[in-house]
């Protein structure tokens, strides 16, 4: 079918596979954005999303619900955002580092418990199917769109508006820029990075559940291609503003899209290099937007990678 | 973050770089990191203990299984040096730029770029003396893993681009490059199972110490730690370093080259690295392949900070990281635990180490 739309079929594959592959960056995204705008950066949201999507995974099959599975995945990303928060408020203790610990245990601990789960088969989440007003099969599939694609999407534009209108935004934006200003206010800074950090692994264990419930939609170790590590420069790249994620998720979903896309269409020498398009678009991207005078536009100032 | 936490090195930086020169301070901080880090690795093991408790297995067994598997017996052993040898060597990649207050975790991108290097090299070279072409290829393989972590010193200092995601990303990168070039242009078309590069001359390959089956790359390792030690510890160059890491201003006030020192660090780094993919090839598997991403680079993370950041013990931390590793197989058929458990106790060990940091210097007294 591919064939015969040649590279029209590229095209629909890479806007198709920009959507799909999108949704686990997004929801990585946004959780490291929470993290960042609190001031912490946590690497170790990787962990989280294996771990989020075993965990997805087993209770879908455990239990026969998706859904179940997605809060399940939540709720294991929460547990480790929080020990993140909890080590990072010790003194002497540098969230890089931890975050790094983070991924490897996060990893570690997945692949563990989900070593019984690399067999069975799982209930998969619904897709709604947008295209049925097509009959190109590659455009039908390019248009079975993820209902957690349109919650992710709804999520950036709500936390966009909640950073910046809502008092909670404001705390937390206060303990990412001027922790000082948080403390003589009387704020606990620590109390408010644990819930920024604990809410945004919750958002990367829901992106996990979307990587073993929608698509590729199994269980196995190899599930995950950095997609959790490549999250922390595509905030960067999206300057810490929730709808630049959203954007950014798709720049970088499409980019994922279009070594296998062109695959189809028989240009499979460059197969590897095209795979690694993501992260050379990054690296690309933060010499371009950095300076060795001045941190990043629009990076909290507490930021340890800013300074 | 305040201001006492910068860069994630632990306690030193908040000293004056000069007081850790002091005999006496210089002894009683050594005291305390030792007994940090044995009480992190105590609690990691207890913790450990609980979680595969909680998975129905005995405790007491698993850690005696896992002493087996490391340490037991002489099979044991040498598979535990053989380990260890190229984590010692990833560790430096950490531990080098981590004394200018750099934390580089690009030691897995390092490593498989001086792997390739070696190939090519042993591929050039062929027809060399066999002693003389693997030691060219390990050098190849040092100046590539160099060139690639300088890469990102160079943007660190130049561009401000942040060094960890900088390395991080790098990793990735010298994966693809390294499975576009075994996959095509380099790829051993007469092996058809697995995609590998090209054998280099078997004159070149590198043997065993005589008497044990663990090859010559663990004495390599043993060497480059004593010269980084002398490096880091007892020379100019490694004192500047050390004023850089722990205050960038007072080393532009000094008139230090900030920016020699940058590279410098992060080339070493990337050159012990790259010789430890260069003895993987060499002395390992004769080839590039999938089999040289096995995350060496990101378990000498582990040991550098294990280590705190001190070269001479990087090599004990590496033999009990390298025991643990090589037990994975021993607990995977008594107990049928997946081989991911080592993983797991190594991500926990991690954890606690970092954990342990918050109780430097309130250990022993009168030393506030």
């Amino acid at each position: 079918m591919e064939g015969a739309l040649g590279w029209w079929g590229v095209l629909i594959a890479v806007l198709g596979g920009a959507v799909r592959v999108s949704t686990p960056y997004l929801f990585v995204a946004l959780g490291e954005t929470l993290t960042e705008r609190a001031g912490r950066v946590n690497l170790g949201l990787e962990g989280t999303l294996v771990l989020g999507a075993m965990t997805a995974f087993a209770t879908s099959v455990l239990t026969g619900s998706p859904w179940l599975g997605v809060l399940a995945a939540g709720i294991a990303g929460l547990g480790l955002g929080a020990l993140h928060a909890v080590i990072c408020n010790l003194p002497r203790v540098n969230d890089i580092a931890v975050g790094i610990a983070l991924f490897v245990f996060g990893t570690g601990l997945a692949f563990y418990l989900g070593k019984d789960f690399i067999q069975p088969r799982a209930e998969m989440l619904p897709g709604l199917a947008l295209g049925t007003w097509s009959d190109i099969p590659a455009v039908q599939s390019a248009l079975e769109i993820s209902p957690l694609f349109l919650l992710g999407m709804a999520l950036a534009f709500f936390l966009s508006w909640a950073l910046r209108r809502t008092r909670w935004g404001l705390l937390l934006r206060m303990a990412g820029e001027n922790a000082e200003a948080g403390r003589a206010l009387g704020l606990s800074v620590p109390r408010i990075r644990l819930a920024a950090t604990a809410a945004g692994g919750f958002l990367s264990g829901i992106g996990g559940a979307f990587l073993s419930l929608d698509y590729p939609g199994n269980w196995n170790e190899g599930l995950s291609s950095g997609q959790g590590l490549m999250a922390v420069a595509l905030v960067i790249f999206a300057r810490w503003e929730p709808v630049r994620c959203f954007w950014a998720s798709l720049l970088f979903g499409g980019a994922t899209a279009l070594g296998p896309a062109l695959q189809t269409v028989g240009i499979t020498s460059g197969y590897y290099l095209f795979n690694a398009a993501p992260y050379m678009l990054t690296l690309l991207l933060l010499v371009w937007a950095s300076s060795p005078r001045e941190t990043l536009a629009g990076a909290p100032r507490e930021l340890s990678i800013s300074r | 973050m305040s201001g006492t936490e910068t860069t994630g090195m632990p306690a030193p930086a908040r000293r004056a770089p000069g007081a850790r020169l002091l005999p006496g301070a210089a002894a009683s901080e050594g005291i305390e990191a030792v007994l940090l880090s044995a009480l992190a690795l105590l609690v990691a093991f207890l913790l450990f203990g609980v979680f595969v408790a909680v998975q129905g297995h005995d405790p007491v067994a698993v850690h005696r299984t896992l002493w087996l598997g490391a340490f037991g017996t002489r099979f044991s052993i040498e598979n535990t040096l053989t380990l260890a040898a190229p984590i010692i060597l990833t560790a430096m990649a950490t531990l080098i730029p981590a004394r200018v207050g750099l934390l580089v975790i690009g030691g897995e991108g390092a490593l498989i770029m001086g792997g390739l290097g070696a190939v090519l090299a042993g591929l050039a070279l062929a027809g060399l003396p066999g002693l003389l072409g693997a030691l060219l290829c390990c050098l190849a393989g040092a100046l590539a893993g160099a060139l690639w972590l300088a890469l990102a010193g160079a943007l660190k200092h130049w561009r401000g681009v942040n060094e960890t995601i900088a390395t991080l990303l790098l990793n990735y990168i010298a994966i693809a490059v390294m499975l576009h070039l075994v996959t095509g242009p380099l790829r051993d078309l007469a092996v058809p199972i697995k995609a590998q590069s090209w054998s280099i001359p078997e004159a070149f390959r590198m043997g065993d110490i005589p008497g044990w089956s663990v090859h010559w790359g663990l004495l390599i390792g043993v060497a480059v730690v004593a010269c980084v030690h002398v490096l880091t510890r007892h020379t100019v160059t490694g004192f500047s370093m050390a004023i850089l890491g722990g205050n960038r201003r007072a080393a532009q006030m000094a008139g230090l080259d900030i920016g020699r020192l940058t590279l410098l660090a992060c080339a070493l780094g990337g050159a012990a690295a790259g010789l430890a993919g260069a003895i993987e090839v060499v002395a390992v598997h004769g080839a590039a392949s999938e089999s040289l991403v096995v995350g060496f680079g990101y378990t000498g993370i582990l040991v550098a900070f294990l280590a705190r950041q001190n070269a001479l013990a990087v090599l004990l931390v590496a033999l009990i990281i390298g025991g643990i590793a090589a037990s994975g197989g021993l607990l995977q058929r008594r107990f049928g635990m997946p081989d991911a458990a080592t993983e797991l106790l190594q991500g926990m060990i991690f954890l606690c180490v970092l954990a342990s940091n918050a109780l430097a210097g309130r250990l022993l007294p009168g030393r506030r």
